[in-house]
């Protein structure tokens, strides 16, 4: 049923799907890398729009504030973000290194190279 | 020594940073030797201490669960423990000279470092009861291999950490979707917690849905077919004592999370009744054991005709899983523990040739059974245990499994079991004929050094004396297997 | 020395003699001298546990156990004391004709050749006291693995296809078939123990004990039953003291022995009478006796030949035990006995003819009783019990599987042992009559005459046992009539 109330479950569909098409699709790993921060960045926006609670103050304790949203998906996305932004520096690092030793960071030029060898 | 389960995993994570900042070549390798060895003592401590007293739990922090992040240790995951210790003990001592060969030396603190990060990491996630804390070990273990294995000498090894980074985070994303949509549906991440609240929502298409997730992300992780694709060039171009190491562990500790989110989390009624993964799970077992081996025997190279071999092998593992009885999940644990004896046993053989020869394509092993008599005869050893000849580890697990399968009546699992246990003497035995009956001995090869011998000797008697004295593993698989089926955490 | 003591030093000896063996590598003689002296003590020590047996002493001796429930372990019976006994006495015949075959072809790899035969050894007396079947499947594999590096000996391409081909059948049957049949049963009786009587009386089905025994029966492929029998040809590119030992006596001999004790310990004569299905199998085995004698006509290579001829008399153990009758099973036993002394007798002869005169082929052999008559004439008392004539030991046999094919009125049987015997006959008085009869016609390559003097004498030895045990075959017939109860 296309419940249009839940639109922050869309959004998550949408980007999850471009993220991972990006990866699947590009060839420039480069592009891979961002395809994949994409699909891990909604799957941090999944966490923190279910923690939304309606007419809530944000989880920061404020005085006279009886109702907070749930501060536990923040805390398990910050986690996921360092996980994320680890995985990207590697891949990154990975990136320049191959780069340096093949000359390309195209996927199917690097698979020729490869077969070649 | 109440903090024994998580010195565990604290021990070798503030090891490596430490690791990475000393000097020279020997230090970092003997540091992290003497924690791997520290790291083994407390693994048979915590094991000897849960055979004793059932469950062992812990809160981090002294926050209580189900709030808190809990600690659990049961047979299944101590034996996984044990398993993962006592790999990286035998392993380390191993990687001295080998990695000396293979890696630059200004790299050996790095290297030394992100292998306690990877023994921190899979340590952790047999460790925990919170699923989500299984999600960060995850990644942490993972993150680690893939600079591991990147170091390889061979160029083609900074493509295959590529790939595998990109395939295993996209796992990881995929259980930590799973993980995400069940607490939004039960409010709680831990484990023991999740399996009460469960089953009140259990017939939602959330909870459908998140478990079709987490199933799939646990699967790339453990390199079920089709999933595998990562591991044969990860297991190939990795150096010699990383192959060795995460061949041995890290799709085992994989499949201790399938077996303990299907078992404890969903329960095996629900998983195997209603959601009948069963089906799924036995179909692309039987292709994976019977395509990998098959594969393997066309290989050229040794090392990546072990790596199908390892596919095969796992798909074993989720073959006996997947069966829902006491039998089938006993066959699966002791496997998992008899596989990572015979895997190291035959990876390190290889790290062997190859640190005298430089590579390990099977054209080159031509006559090596006179040269390299020792190193050889553990390779025919290990790869007598992979066929299954009885008096090895490996007849055990396949007895155990064909055991299980025959109690079902499923003849059909018996005679893919044995297939694919044929295909493993057509690939081990190629090795066979090349070392031994295909041309004289090389002069200029000497045997390998007794630094790279002894540990795999090591592994490769383990393999023997498990396969006859077999009360060990099998009380502890037995133990296990009926705790995970029988009652709940 | 107790009963026990002497049941594991059977397994011990070869063991240590394997270690004796590489430790004396550089040494021939004393390398030589260890494996005489082994196959002695093997002797003694298999000597020891029959005396025990005959005395009522009969120890099971625990080696491991390795699935709980489920024990490595020894237990001496009369088909077993039977075959240990042929296996070890035949080994110390065929040390003393190895040395001297060895020797005179100047062979390389000499102590992993002697360093196998000990191992395979320690397998066949595994096979023969096994108390169980789990015990019974490991040492079948030993024995598997230890004769893989003999059949592949000269290191030729051919040989190593050969010992592909090989270990290619015998693994496949007993890990494909074999395994399974024996998981099955453990999960239908609780069980592997040889019982008197048998274990899955009223436990299975008439079209799953035929099943199950089919399954047997082909796992166990050392028996040679058609189609699995491919292996044995092959393994002729070994040389021809491994053929001669192995392969008409410790492997094959295993084989057999195995389907009888499965038939009479595991299933029961009672049970399997019971199950009309299995007279299939013994179509089967009978179609093997006369196939293979119609292929062996066309043999032209003399090893091949007697290959062949191995089959079809295997064959015959396979029908004497799926007769079911006591004095058929006796039979089976006795054949084991007779079939082994004659048929080692025979390739003992064509190896020495090798080593004297090059020759491989019947066509060649013209003449040769001249320049080879003593070797000629063992051959021809080997062959002569080959076809059952008396006074040879397989008439003694061919006797008792008649017998019991009349008492259960199976004139299937008694036909494929009519035809054979004339068939057998058809390949081999040929031979005899081109050796002692014909001029020779192809000149040798050098003046030649006997073999070497050790190879003569294990023939001639042998030949006279043939022979002997056509007399004194009293004592062997009473100790395996208690394998079927009398």
């Amino acid at each position: 049923m296309l419940n249009l109330g839940l639109y922050n479950y869309w959004m998550v569909i949408t980007l999850m799907m471009i993220g991972l098409y990006t990866v699947i699709s590009r060839g420039h790993l480069v592009k891979k890398l961002v395809g994949l921060n994409i699909f891990q960045a909604a799957v941090f926006l999944l966490y923190i729009s279910m923690g939304f609670v309606r007419d809530a103050a944000p989880p920061i304790l404020t005085p006279g504030v009886e109702q907070y949203s749930n501060p536990l998906p923040h805390v398990l996305i910050l986690t996921a973000i360092v996980v994320g932004v680890a995985t990207t520096a590697l891949g990154l690092a990975l990136v320049v290194r191959i780069r340096e030793t093949y000359g390309t960071v195209e996927e199917d030029e690097l698979h020729q190279l490869d077969n070649d060898f | 020594m109440e903090h024994l389960q998580v010195l565990l995993v604290v021990v070798p994570l503030l090891a490596a940073p430490v690791c990475a900042l000393l000097p020279g070549r020997r230090l970092p390798w003997l540091f992290a030797m003497v924690v791997a060895w520290v790291v083994f003592a407390m693994a048979v401590a915590l094991a000897l201490q849960v055979r004793a007293s059932g469950v062992l739990s812990y809160a981090l922090g002294g926050w209580a669960a189900p709030w808190g992040i809990e600690y659990r240790l049961d047979a299944a995951n101590a034996l996984v423990q044990l398993m993962v210790a006592a790999i990286a003990a035998v392993v380390l001592p191993y990687a001295g000279r080998s990695v000396a060969r293979e890696i630059d030396p200004a790299r050996q603190g790095g290297f030394y470092s992100a292998l306690l990060l990877l023994i921190a990491g899979l340590l952790g996630i047999t460790a925990t009861g919170d699923a989500f804390n299984v999600f960060v070990f995850l990644e942490i273990s993972s993150l680690s291999s893939y600079t591991l294995i990147a170091m390889g000498r061979d160029r083609r090894a900074l493509t295959a950490a590529f790939r595998y980074l990109i395939m295993g985070t996209i796992g990881a994303t995929f259980y930590l979707i799973g993980v995400g949509l069940l607490y939004a549906m039960t409010g709680t991440l831990n484990m023991a917690d999740l399996a009460e609240r469960l089953p009140a929502v259990a017939d939602t298409r959330t909870v459908h849905t998140a478990v079709a997730f987490i199933v799939v992300g646990l699967c790339l992780k453990i390199a079920l077919f089709p999933l595998h694709l990562w591991l044969p060039n990860a297991y190939a171009y990795a150096p010699s004592a990383v192959t060795a190491l995460i061949a041995a562990t890290s799709t085992k500790v994989a499949v201790y999370v399938l077996i303990r989110f299907v078992y404890t989390v969903l329960g095996a009624d629900f998983a195997f009744g209603e959601l009948s993964l069963a089906a799924v799970l036995i179909g692309l077992a039987v292709l994976g054991m019977l395509t990998a081996s098959a594969v393997a025997v066309t290989q050229p190279d040794a090392k990546r005709m072990l790596a199908y071999s390892s596919v095969a092998q796992v798909g074993y593992m989720v073959l006996g899983l997947s069966l829902a009885s006491v039998a089938g999940l006993t066959a699966t644990l002791l496997h998992m523990m008899n596989h990572a004896v015979m895997k190291g046993a035959l990876f390190m053989a290889l790290g062997c040739v190859a640190y005298r020869l430089g590579g390990t394509a099977v054209a080159d092993l031509r006559g090596l059974g006179r040269s390299m008599p020792w190193t050889m005869a553990a390779f025919v050893a290990g790869g007598l245990s992979l066929i299954g000849v009885p008096l090895t580890v490996g007849f055990i697990s396949k007895w155990y499994l064909v055991l299980a399968a025959l109690e079902q009546g499923r003849w059909i699992l018996v005679a893919a079991i044995v297939a694919s246990s044929l295909l493993a003497v057509a690939y081990i035995w190629r090795i066979v004929e090349a070392a031994y009956f295909q041309g004289p001995g090389r002069a200029d090869v000497k045997e390998a050094p007794w630094s790279l011998l002894v540990p795999t000797w090591l592994l490769v008697l383990a393999n023997f004396w498990l396969g006859i004295d077999t009360r060990a593993t099998v009380g502890l698989a037995t133990q296990a297997a009926q705790a995970l089926l029988g009652a709940a955490p | 020395m107790s009963a026990a003591d002497a049941l594991l030093l059977c397994l011990l000896v070869p063991l240590l003699g394997g270690a004796g063996i590489v430790a004396a590598r550089s040494r021939p003689n004393l390398r030589e001298s260890v494996t005489l002296i082994t196959a002695a003590s093997l002797l003694g020590s298999v000597l020891a546990v029959l005396a025990g047996y005959l005395h009522g002493d009969v120890p099971t001796v625990v080696l491991a156990e390795p699935v709980p429930g489920l024990p490595i372990s020894l237990r001496p019976e009369p088909l077993g004391l039977l075959f240990a006994l042929l296996a070890s006495v035949l080994w110390l015949v065929t040390s003393v004709y190895s040395i001297g075959y060895m020797r005179a072809k100047r062979e390389s790899h000499q102590t992993r050749y002697y360093l196998c035969f000990a191992i395979a050894l320690l397998g066949a007396m595994g096979v023969a006291f096994a108390s169980n079947l789990l015990t019974l499947f490991v040492f079948y594999e030993v024995l598997t693995l230890s004769t893989y590096p003999l059949v592949a000996h000269a290191g030729t391409p051919e040989a190593v296809r050969g010992a592909r081909t090989y270990l290619g059948i015998l693994l496949a049957t007993s890990i494909g078939l074999f395994l399974p049949a024996i998981v099955w049963t453990y999960s239908i009786a609780g069980t592997l123990e040889f019982t008197p009587g048998g274990l899955l009386e009223g436990r299975l089905g008439d079209a799953e004990a035929a099943l199950l025994l089919g399954m047997f029966v082909l796992g166990v492929g050392k028996a040679a039953v058609m189609p699995v029998h491919r292996w044995l040809p092959a393994a002729m590119v070994a040389p021809t003291p491994v053929s001669a030992l192995l392969h008409a006596v410790a492997v094959v001999k295993a084989g057999v022995f195995t389907i009888t004790k499965v038939v009479i310990y595991i299933f029961g004569l009672d049970f399997l009478a019971g199950v009309p299905a299995e007279r299939l199998l013994v179509y089967l085995a009978g179609f093997t006796v006369i196939a293979a004698s119609v292929v062996a006509l066309r043999q032209d290579n003399l090893k091949r030949l007697l290959a062949y001829s191995t089959i079809g008399q295997l064959s015959y153990v396979v029908i004497a035990a799926m007769v079911l009758t006591p004095l058929a099973e006796i039979g089976a036993a006795i054949h084991i006995v007779a079939h082994g002394l004659a048929k080692i007798t025979l390739f003992f002869t064509a190896g020495a003819i090798y080593v004297a005169s090059g020759k491989t082929r019947v066509s060649e052999l013209d003449g040769i009783g001249r320049r080879m008559p003593w070797t000629m004439a063992a051959f021809a008392v080997g062959a002569l019990s080959m076809v059952g004539v008396p006074p040879t030991a397989g008439f003694v046999s061919k006797w008792y599987i008649i017998a019991g094919s009349f008492q259960n009125d199976l004139y299937f049987v008694l036909m494929v042992l009519i035809v054979s015997t004339g068939l057998n006959a058809a390949y081999f008085l040929p031979v005899i009559h081109r050796a002692f009869f014909r001029t020779e016609t192809v000149a040798p390559k050098y003046d030649h005459g006997e073999a070497p003097w050790p190879m003569v004498a294990a023939l001639v030895l042998t030949a006279s046992l043939t022979v002997a045990f056509f007399v004194f075959n009293g004592p062997v017939v009473d100790l395996e009539k208690s394998i079927v109860g009398k």
